[in-house]
């Protein structure tokens, strides 16, 4: 039962056919046996998921009206503020702070009728590409233990791709779901900044950050966006929706597309590993051949990316991350001194190495006389960045590129080499200094069998057409529905 | 000595909380008081993953008052971190306003001792929240208290335009006058509404030399009396150093002084002007704030005509001695009630006088503003013309306002109850005034001697004839029968 898509389930549930607390058992179960390996999950609720599983089947047996994921197990990352459990953003700093508040997308998951099982580990404060910068747990890769799941939402992708749940939410601040879900062989998504809330995501990048689903199916993918999507009130960056409606992400969500265009920059996606580009060309050798037009398009100032990314990111971090001094919540020094002290140890002995190296790169490029050279720099290379896209998509409908450069890498490979680790963010990072969306859907997998990920762009707020887009590869697939072997 | 001169030069920085209904970013309600964080949501607390909203209300209260002082209003505006550490500062940053304030290049016309104003330059006024507050109570800790925090506080910045410490008082008063004209602020000094930070140094001439004195900046100061006082106390305290040490103003040697209210001294904080980075940088969290002209056209069509020009109009219109115009005009209600009385009627200065010698008392006893007694304006009126047509004196009308107050009763009824009114009628008087002059020779006899005696011996007449009437008679017309009678005035 747990190789069901979310959607599958759903449906089984709601006609009777299984229970909720059938499924969540069998999750729960799962999660016994195989999450001491894999380390998805920081926390796991077995009562509160039962319990809400048991609220789910008598509604559906009493006839009443259920929510679009009722029944439904999911993980959420650990960055998502809930009031049941705590809430650590996998750093030593959080690792008893319990929030007073849902997260917007929490507070929506559970009006979708959704089971939370658990919260997934993820690098702190989502600051890495491996969840090997947690402070709390150690995730592997699913396909291959001795490599990384991802990151920084990797406990979301190897719970999806582990079936330890049936979807996941995830956050991107620069491939954050992307990556760790092409290196998991999953399907993940991040929205268009502004059109899913981020009140109670804990923030990394503040510009940058949005929540997302982790899934096996892109459809699955459009049924947890469908569920929080949404102006907030409660976050101002969050998209007016007479703006931008949310449309119905599953209404034709099977018609292809008809004179589809994609975009493709070669040169850019010619720095990929011959494996990924291999598979990346072969996946759109396939939108070809059903009919598509391939477009060269030019990203000039893409190549500035990755420098942009990590000015404006550890800027906002640095800033960001200033509230956890130990004074109000969180980890305090029990060696401080003076009041000093208690921001000083308390940050030195609970901040991991790469979230103190972010802060400090951060307020450097914030400092009096350094902000126009760096911060005012890489926002204006942002812009840049942004017109290379709203002018490829005058030509285009959607881009295509590889997700990550490799193939998830060996645990520890780059642990010592951060600039190395940066850069396999290469292709992620410039889709979120745009505020636009990008998919990775299952697209192949390379000799040692790790999965590979074709990363789908498309103009701001073009999520339906993108589902769409990414559904087209997936029907003439099979890739999402292989799994891991070593984890019945 | 003899040949030295000196300038004084003030700049003022003014922080003043605003009166919204709740904080600048978030629902928590603004109430001055109440039990230490009631007040907060995990948005003032500044929790993980909690956001700002901004306050409309708090942002228009603002540019109002930018309009109020002025100032170019700008039509594009952002929200800027500024970062620093303190415990009470739940971010470690403060969401305030950096490179683009709402206002700049405003003025504030002050009134001067000698009846004219003088017109001050403000540099800018910007919005920000407020910290909480740190609490040293006792024993080897502190204690936050963040009910505070978040609260809307407007930041005023003058040119260094001030001289002394009488117009840095002048213009702090002038401020709460407007802010509270506007009904931006209830400006209340007791409740931290108002809190200044004036900036000193002075431009010495000695023997055809000018010397500037390092600047002093004087933090947070809560009362007009402590701001003029510790301007004052800088001034000499600054010419000492200059004389004693020569020294000058240099780069990076403006000083931070506290201000002890005991001793009436200023206190060195810190020498030197730390290199405070405070890494601003635009918040991601908000959204820039466009005025557009019709949003700035709502907001004008609240603005009021201001009170030092109220004040001045008064003189010039009603004729009104400054003082006077300065009390009608201290508070907006008061002003529009006047106003309101005089269109009813009333002749200025017999309302003037009725509202400051009682009106005003009253409402300061009742802990009301003058609206709040619940007279009419037309009644006053009323009341003010029967004193100018000698239906009452001057002082049973005072009588009567109050018991109007009390009783709510019209004027000419009270006058009828309280036996306040005036014997005119010449024929009944002259009766009287026969009978005193029968009555008192002596007295008669001293009016007709002149001078001195004369005028004293006359008084004394009047006085018999108001004693046998219990006070209703009218005085003036007394007098002209008395004159009548015994000749000259």
């Amino acid at each position: 039962m747990a190789d069901l898509t979310a959607m599958e389930l759903r449906d089984r549930i709601a006609a009777g056919q299984t229970s909720s607390v059938e499924a969540t058992r069998a999750i729960l179960e799962r999660i016994e046996r195989l999450n001491p390996a894999v380390g998805a999950y920081l926390s796991v609720f077995p009562e509160q998921a039962l319990e809400a599983a048991q609220a789910v089947d008598r509604r559906i047996a009493a006839g009443e009206r259920v929510g679009p994921l009722a029944g439904v197990p999911v993980a959420i990352k650990d960055v998502l503020c809930t009031t049941f459990g705590t809430t650590t953003c996998g750093s030593r700093i959080l690792q008893s702070f319990q929030a007073p508040y849902n997260a917007t997308v929490v507070r929506k998951l559970l009006e979708a009728d959704a089971v939370i099982v658990g919260k997934t580990n993820m690098d702190e404060f989502a600051m890495g590409s491996s969840t090997e910068n947690s402070g709390l747990g150690r995730t592997v890769n699913p396909w291959d233990p001795t490599r990384v799941p991802g990151g920084s939402s990797g406990g979301s992708a190897a719970a999806v791709a582990a079936d330890l749940c049936y979807a996941a939410l995830g956050s991107d601040t620069g491939g954050s779901i992307r990556q760790p879900a092409s290196f998991c062989g999953v399907v993940g998504l991040k929205p268009t900044y502004g059109r899913v809330s981020r009140y109670g995501l804990v923030a990394y990048g503040s510009s940058l950050d949005q929540v997302g689903p982790v899934a096996h199916t892109v459809a699955d993918a459009a049924l947890l966006l469908q569920v929080i999507a949404g102006h907030d009130p409660a976050d101002s960056t969050s998209i007016d929706e007479q703006v931008a409606p949310v449309s119905d992400y599953l209404a034709g969500f099977d018609e292809a597309v008809t004179g589809l265009r994609i975009g493709i920059a070669s040169a850019y996606n010619a720095g990929a590993d011959p494996a990924v580009h291999a598979a990346v060309s072969r996946a759109v050798e396939g939108y070809r051949g059903a009919g598509a037009e391939i477009v060269a398009v030019d990203m000039p100032h893409l190549d500035y990316a990755i420098a942009a990314y990590y000015v404006i990111a550890t800027a906002e971090a640095s800033s960001n991350l200033a509230r956890y001094d130990g004074v109000h919540y969180g980890y305090r020094s029990p060696n401080a001194q003076d009041y000093i002290e208690v921001y000083t140890k308390s940050r030195e002995e609970a901040f991991g190495k790469e979230v103190k190296r972010r802060i400090m790169l951060g307020t450097y490029a914030l400092s009096s006389g350094y902000y126009d050279a760096y911060y005012l720099k890489a926002l204006k290379v942002r812009n840049l960045i942004r017109g290379d896209f709203v002018r490829a998509f005058e030509r285009c409908d959607c881009l295509m590129m590889p997700v990550a450069p490799t193939t998830a890498f060996p645990i520890g490979e780059k642990t010592d080499d951060p600039l190395k680790m940066y850069l396999a963010d290469i292709y992620t990072v410039g889709i979120n200094l745009a505020g636009i969306p990008g998919i990775s859907v299952p697209c192949g997998f390379d000799e040692a069998g790790l999965p590979i990920g074709l990363q789908i762009v498309g103009p701001a707020f073009s999520e339906a057409k993108l589902l769409r887009i990414a559904r087209m590869h997936e029907a003439r697939t099979d890739w999402h529905r292989r799994r891991p072997g070593n984890l019945r | 000595m003899s040949d030295l001169s000196y300038k004084v030069i003030v700049g003022l920085e003014i922080h003043v909380q605003l009166c919204t209904r709740t904080k600048m970013f978030c629902g928590c309600a603004l109430r001055f008081g109440t039990e230490a964080n009631s007040r907060v949501c995990p948005v003032c607390l500044g929790l993980p993953g909690a956001l700002p909203v901004m306050n409309r209300q708090a942002v228009e209260h603002a540019i109002l008052a930018a309009m109020a002082l002025d100032c170019t209003v700008a039509e594009f505006t952002k929200w800027d971190r500024k970062s620093y550490y303190y415990p009470d500062l739940p971010k470690n940053y403060q969401i305030s306003q950096y490179d683009l304030p709402l206002g700049s290049h405003g003025h504030i016309e002050i009134p001067l001792e000698d009846g004219t104003t003088r017109s001050i330059r403000i540099r800018r006024v910007h919005l920000e929240e407020d910290a909480g507050k740190n609490v040293h109570a006792a024993g080897n800790f502190s204690q936050v208290d963040l009910n505070r925090a978040g609260t809307p506080l407007l930041e005023i910045v003058t040119e260094p335009d001030l001289s002394s410490p009488e117009q840095v008082r002048a213009l702090a008063v002038e401020l709460q006058r407007i802010v509270r004209y506007l009904g931006v602020s209830e400006a209340d000094m007791q409740k931290g509404h108002m809190r200044f930070e004036p900036n000193v140094n002075l431009v010495i001439d000695r023997a055809a030399q000018q010397f500037k004195t390092p600047i002093a900046e004087v933090k947070n100061l809560n009362s007009f009396r402590a701001l003029e006082r510790s301007v004052a106390y800088e001034i000499r305290r600054q010419l000492d150093d200059f004389l004693e040490t020569g020294r000058t103003m240099q780069m990076g040697n403006k000083s931070t002084r506290g201000w002890n209210d005991v001793d009436e001294v200023t206190v060195l904080q810190r020498e030197k002007e730390e290199a405070h980075d405070y890494r601003y940088f635009p918040d991601p969290d908000l959204v820039p704030v466009v005025t557009t002209p019709q949003w700035i056209d709502e907001i004008r069509a609240r603005l009021c005509e201001l009170p030092v020009r109220r004040q001045v109009r008064y003189v010039q219109q009603y004729g009104l001695s400054a003082y006077d115009a300065g009390v009608l005009t201290a508070d907006r209600s008061t002003a529009d009630f006047f106003e309101q009385a005089v269109g009813a009627g009333g002749d200025p200065k017999r309302v003037c006088n009725l509202l400051t010698q009682v009106g005003l008392k009253l409402a300061k006893d009742r802990g009301r503003d003058l609206p709040g007694l619940g007279l009419e304006p037309g009644a006053v009126a009323a009341l003010a013309a029967m004193i100018d047509r000698g239906a009452v004196s001057a002082s049973a009308g005072n009588t009567i306002l109050q018991a109007m107050v009390e009783t709510g009763k019209k004027p000419e009824v009270l006058a009828q109850e309280l036996n306040l009114i005036q014997k005119s009628d010449a024929g009944e008087l002259e009766g009287l005034v026969d009978q005193v002059l029968a009555e008192n020779a002596a007295a008669v006899a001293g009016v007709k001697e002149g001078g001195k005696k004369s005028q004293k011996a006359r008084a004394f007449l009047v006085g018999q004839v108001m004693q046998k009437t219990k006070g209703q008679a009218n005085p003036k017309v007394v007098s002209e029968i008395l004159n009548s009678k015994l000749g000259g005035s």
